[in-house]
């Protein structure tokens, strides 16, 4: 049994936290690129490509993330691709994200009304001069809440890298928590560096909400 | 790659892999209505409560919703013995997912509450209906049923998030599924037919619940 004070342990966690971040940006960024592509699909391809991404979409957001990362993490190397800690960990929430992300972006780009399709295409536009200056900037302005929302999620998410072995926030703490014999502390502090992290984006996702509504409800020409 | 799949080892042990499957369901449905009691407890107290109580069921809301279940899981489980709460793991993972799904439900229960208009409320005191009565026969019945979709959706994810409790040996169904890929070491096509239980049983679940919601609230608009 090792002795550490709640501030060393606290410091441990705040470092080990860093990679929570890390995989939260990895599973961020690789989550917009992602959504875009399936977006792209899904509105480019009519067909083929709604089938394809309202499949991938049900499949990542019906199934557990932990299935995911098992899927990833011990099921590929079956098949013979070898999968690291990292890369299953950067890689679950990516699909993940991916999923939830384009869910959510669609959703932003139906909500703009059809006449603004409509006029900006009997205006002569091409499909991207449309989608770039009408129908994005006006989606983009009501995707953003939603997706700062959805980093919280994304944020929580990472701790299941743990259960792979990867050393993040959660890891550490199961790791203190073993060494301490102080498990009520340590998972104590744990959740609040998580609260600290995801705390101010569900502020921010609110406040962004209400900013939102003020504006379209307050201006007539506001949106339509 | 030269691999073959082999799912011999998934269908020798479909007995395990319902009963797995019949836990997760078990606890999902035993987390969805005791917090769903919860919750509209929680709600009226986050509107109508004295302002600690207030705080207090606020703190636990985002307290709860910017933490990971996880971690959560890990403190009943782990932290609260050692203040003399001793919890089977089973007992645990009940708690972990109502405590989790309670701090969702408050929140949407709350807004259904916000939902239902006024008149709703003064029309019914003004037929001479005690305030409780209103809101048990009148103002909740409404509310639950303008969320009813956001619950039916919270509950599908406590039951997805669920599957983290096979960390702690609950033979939930991801934990049947451990067992079977670490002794037929058919990881790829074990997981993968798991997940697809896993989707089958989200669909089946909403699909109920929306089957069971319009019956529920027939003709009140929602």
């Amino acid at each position: 049994m090792i002795t550490l004070s709640l501030a060393d342990v606290l410091w441990f966690l705040l470092l080990a936290a860093r990679w929570t971040l890390l995989l939260s940006a990895i599973a961020f960024v690789g989550g917009t690129v992602g959504a875009t592509l399936l977006l792209l699909w899904r509105y480019g391809a009519p067909r083929i490509g709604r089938r394809a991404t309202t499949i991938y979409i049900q499949f990542f957001q019906g199934t557990p993330l932990l299935l995911q990362l098992f899927l990833i993490f011990f099921g590929l190397p079956m098949i013979g691709i070898e999968v690291s800690p990292l890369l299953a960990a950067g890689l679950a929430p990516t699909l993940y994200a991916s999923a939830f992300l384009a869910e959510i972006w669609r959703g932003c780009v139906d909500a703009i009304p059809k006449g603004q399709w409509d006029a900006s295409s009997s205006l002569g536009m091409s499909f991207v001069m449309r989608m770039r200056l009408v129908i994005l900037p006006q989606a983009l302005k009501i995707a953003i809440p939603p997706t700062v929302g959805f980093l919280v999620q994304l944020v929580k998410s990472t701790a299941l890298a743990s259960i792979v072995g990867f050393d993040e926030l959660t890891k550490s703490a199961q790791i203190v928590a073993n060494a301490t014999f102080q498990p009520l502390q340590v998972y104590g502090l744990a959740a609040l560096v998580y609260f600290a992290i995801c705390y101010p984006l569900t502020f921010a996702s609110r406040k962004l909400e209400r900013h939102l509504q003020v504006q379209s409800h307050g201006s007539p020409q506001g949106k339509t | 790659m030269g691999y073959e799949f082999d799912v011999s080892a998934l269908v020798a042990n479909i007995g395990p892999l319902l009963q797995g499957a019949g836990l997760t369901l078990g606890l999902t449905a035993f987390a969805a209505v005791v917090s769903l009691l919860l919750s509209v407890g929680g709600a009226v107290t986050r509107l109508w409560g004295p302002s600690w109580a207030r705080v207090l069921v606020g703190a636990y809301v985002e307290l709860i919703r910017n933490t990971p279940f996880i971690v959560q899981l890990f403190f009943i489980f782990f932290g609260l013995p050692s203040i003399g709460i001793k919890l089977t793991a089973l007992g645990a993972a009940a708690l972990a997912m109502t405590i989790n799904l309670t701090a969702y439900g408050i929140e949407i229960v709350r807004a259904g509450i916000q939902a239902v208009p006024d008149g709703q409320r003064e029309g019914g005191i003004s037929l001479g209906l005690s305030p409780v009565r209103v809101f048990l026969q009148i103002v909740l019945p409404q509310a639950i049923a303008v969320v009813y979709p956001s619950l039916v959706s919270q509950t599908v994810i406590t039951m997805l998030e669920s599957a983290v409790i096979s960390q702690i040996a609950v033979v939930d169904l991801t934990h049947v599924a451990d067992l079977i890929q670490s002794r037929s070491y058919r990881a790829f096509e074990t997981y993968f037919a798991v997940a697809v239980i896993y989707l089958g049983m989200a669909l089946g679940l909403r699909w109920l619940l929306d089957r069971a919601g319009m019956r529920l609230f027939r003709g009140q608009g929602a």
